[in-house]
């Protein structure tokens, strides 16, 4: 059986497209994998895009209800001077009782004038107050004024309340509904736009609660951060790969560096609660000690990125202008810095944007405190988006949840708007070479 | 190294071969009293040079890649250092600028002067040293800026210009010098990467010209470029030699027969002969060097 079958030679051409067919397959595998991978991925931005925005969106409506208020003169200035101290201390919840006491005369009794009472926030007193205040004149007058509704009957009104539940399950009760159905058939209910959502701080009333105070306390904490971890980190980048000389020194510095870009957050907060709060003295729940202690946080990944950066810059432009004579500063504030500008830009966007999510270290610094002003300065005391959000989450009325979702939302928008800024300012240094 | 050569009985100006000599002859003016000992063959001296190397050694750290040089450049000439690839030509190139200050673990000793002042010594400025002697690298390498601030780089930082009118002038000299002017005149303000290979190398040497050096050096500009442009190059190199001394590093025979008077010829760390070029290449009396450019090897 030997001699029948010669065996066939093949060419390396044949040999080739024999591969070709098992090399074209894998090479479609490969694709494939990539390309699932990326498709999962985008699964699950939009899922998590669609929670939060389904939930979070109303967060941005707010209920009003409208009354028909007369302001008094009796209750509210019985000096009769029109002073602004005097109006400023008057009583404004009686009007406000009034008024809904003159549309709804048929509730008698304790009770059910607490529950009428409940319909609108304590915020529409502070409404009234404003509105006096700016204009004195009003004493003595009826005015029709939409107020803030409580956080139940905004619910109720964005149908998160469902009706069908027994009356015990329900946060709102047979008796407030149907106030609430009268109000809303007689057109002095409305769904508005949340501006009160986006110009106040904190509120233990959740109708009350903006994300003001948070968003400022981040922009505040975030500006502390970049203007300390940029300049101090693009600084060290540049000393370490363009000046020191490499030796144990320099080893071991870039050794300690790259550990630090991997110490836990948490580990930074204690650091800076020992260091910053204990040592130098400095305020509690402050956004300069929140932005020390993520510059910390924030300067490996800085230096990391920005020294990558330089590295990239090709050694010919280096060559190109010690050529010509430039000095080392000269040659790296001139050629090197602008060329490697894009990437440190993205090293410091990536750190910020860590920054930006982080809470466990500022909890650690007392950001965590319930703030109802909006700070007004680095010292003041200030939380943070994501300790809001932490706090909105671990909160049990049922209106915190929406608000939740929102200020995730303010929160994502946020990032956005800082990467767009990012993008942008690296196009404007990007050139080719 | 064994180097049966050409005795230089016919070359009296020329330095013998080998062992402890003293240069005679029209060398002997120009340094007088110079006793040089050297084991180049060859016309290692000139008269009244621009720059001068004696017993130049460089180490990259174990590495000992420059073997007791010793060369003089000659004013207003094109020298071109040749040899096979690995054998220091550039390092001996980059220690006329200095440019080998630049890389870690290399170190120079020897003398090296600049108009008979040594360019090593503590009180020599770099960035003075580079504004004399110029450098234009293998690989074109403008700066990823506009053609115009290309040029205008060096006299900026060296502070020639007073005025934006005296700068556009040196911009537009020095381009017209390194013949580009004519073809970027409408564009100064586009970027100096968006040029072809063979513009670019000019852009470089009209930079390296814009602040007015003595010395050009030249670390293989052509061989990056195609024959057009290459022509154009070796053209300006012969142009330019009415100015300044230009040192050429060369893989290319017939470019250093074509561009240089003066042809040296370096061998693993040793400088092997240096003579004039039409004699290097008619008649080389070293063995290594007759070996090398008849193409028995490198
Ligand atoms: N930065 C460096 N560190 C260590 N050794 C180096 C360095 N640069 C050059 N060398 C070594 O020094 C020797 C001379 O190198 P050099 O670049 O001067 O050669 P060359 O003659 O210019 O070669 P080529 O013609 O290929 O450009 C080589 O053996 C090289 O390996
Ligand atoms: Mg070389």
């Amino acid at each position: 059986m030997t001699d029948a079958t010669p065996v066939p030679v093949l060419t390396s051409r044949e040999k080739v497209a024999a591969t070709l067919k098992r090399r074209y397959r894998a090479e479609l595998r490969f694709r494939a994998y990539g390309l699932s991978a990326v498709l999962i991925g985008i699964m699950c931005v939009v899922f998590l895009f669609w929670t939060i925005i389904q939930k979070g969106y109303t967060a941005f409506e707010q209920t009003y209800i409208q009354l028909d208020v007369a302001y008094s003169a009796e209750d509210l200035d019985p000096a009769g001077r029109r002073a602004p101290d005097d109006l400023q201390a008057a009583n404004y919840q009686l009007p406000v009782r009034a008024a809904l006491r003159a549309a709804f005369p048929d509730v008698q009794g304790r009770s059910e004038l607490k529950k009428l009472y409940g319909l609108v926030s304590g915020a529409a007193e502070q409404t009234l107050r404003d509105r006096v205040l700016a204009n004195p004149r009003l004493i003595g007058q009826r005015d029709s004024v939409w107020v803030l509704a409580d956080d139940r009957v905004d619910m109720l009104a964005k149908g998160k309340i469902d009706r069908s539940l027994p009356e015990s399950d329900r946060a709102i009760d047979d008796m407030e509904l149907r106030l609430f159905d009268a109000l809303k058939a007689g057109r002095h209910v409305e769904v508005r736009f949340n501006s009160p959502f986006f110009t106040s701080g904190d509120s233990r009333e959740p109708e009350q609660a903006g994300v003001l105070g948070a968003l400022v306390g981040t922009l505040l904490t975030l500006l502390v951060t970049l203007v300390i971890s940029f300049p101090i980190g693009v600084a060290a980048a540049v000393y370490l790969e363009e000046f020191a000389r490499r030796n144990r020194l320099t080893d071991l510095i870039e050794v300690n560096i790259n550990n630090l870009a991997a110490v836990p957050s948490i580990v930074f907060g204690l650091l800076g609660l020992a260091m910053f709060i204990q040592f130098f003295g400095l305020p509690r729940s402050a956004p300069l000690v929140g932005g020390l202690v993520l510059s910390l946080m924030t300067l490996p990944t800085i230096i990391i990125a920005s020294r990558s950066a330089l590295k990239a810059v090709p050694p010919s432009i280096r060559e190109a202008a010690f050529g010509m004579g430039a000095s080392k500063v000269q040659t790296v504030m001139h050629h090197v810095l602008p060329l490697a500008m894009p990437g440190m830009l993205t090293g410091a966007i990536i750190g910020m944007a860590r920054a930006l999510g982080e809470s466990a270290p500022l909890l650690m610094i007392g950001m965590v405190a319930f703030i109802v002003d909006v700070p007004k300065g680095l010292t003041d005391p200030a939380t943070v988006l994501p300790v809001q959000i932490f706090l909105w989450a671990t909160s049990p009325e049922r209106a915190f949840v929406e608000r939740t979702s929102g200020a995730i939302m303010v929160l994502l928008a946020f990032l956005l708007l800082m990467n767009a800024v990012a993008v942008f300012l690296r196009s404007r240094f990007e050139r080719r070479w | 190294m064994s180097t049966p050569i050409a005795t230089p009985s016919d070359a009296p100006r020329f330095a013998p071969s080998r062992g402890r000599v003293s240069v005679s002859g029209a060398a002997d003016e120009s340094l007088p009293g110079e006793h040089l000992e050297t084991k180049t063959v060859g016309q290692v001296t000139v008269v009244d040079p621009v720059m001068g190397a004696r017993g130049v050694n460089v180490h990259y750290g174990t590495k000992h890649a420059i073997k007791d040089v010793n060369i003089d450049v000659a004013k207003n000439a094109v020298i071109a250092f040749i040899g096979p690839s690995g054998c220091g030509k550039s390092t001996f190139l980059r220690c006329l600028n200095r440019m080998n200050d630049t890389i870690e673990g290399a170190k120079v000793t020897g003398l090296i002067t600049l108009d008979g002042r040594d360019i090593y010594e503590r009180r020599q400025d770099v960035v003075q040293l580079r504004a004399q002697v110029g450098m234009v690298f293998q690989k074109p390498n403008p700066f990823p800026k506009s053609i115009y601030e290309n040029v205008a780089y060096g006299p900026r930082i060296h502070g020639l210009a007073a005025t934006r009118a005296d700068l556009d002038e040196i911009v537009q000299t020095s381009l017209q010098k390194a013949g580009l002017w004519e073809e970027v005149k409408d564009r100064l303000d586009h970027p100096g990467t968006g040029l072809s290979g063979g513009q670019q190398q000019r852009l470089c040497i009209a930079r390296a010209i814009a602040v007015d050096p003595e010395v050009i050096l030249m670390d293989e500009p052509c061989s990056a470029l195609d024959p057009i442009a290459t022509a154009k190059i070796e053209d300006l190199i012969d142009e330019l030699r009415q100015n300044y001394a230009i040192v050429i590093v060369t893989h290319n025979m017939q470019q250093a027969a074509r561009v240089s008077q003066r042809t040296a010829y370096f061998h693993l760390g040793d400088l092997i002969e240096v003579g004039p070029t039409d004699q290097i290449f008619t008649n080389p009396r070293h063995k290594l060097t007759e070996d090398y450019i008849t193409g028995r090897f490198g």
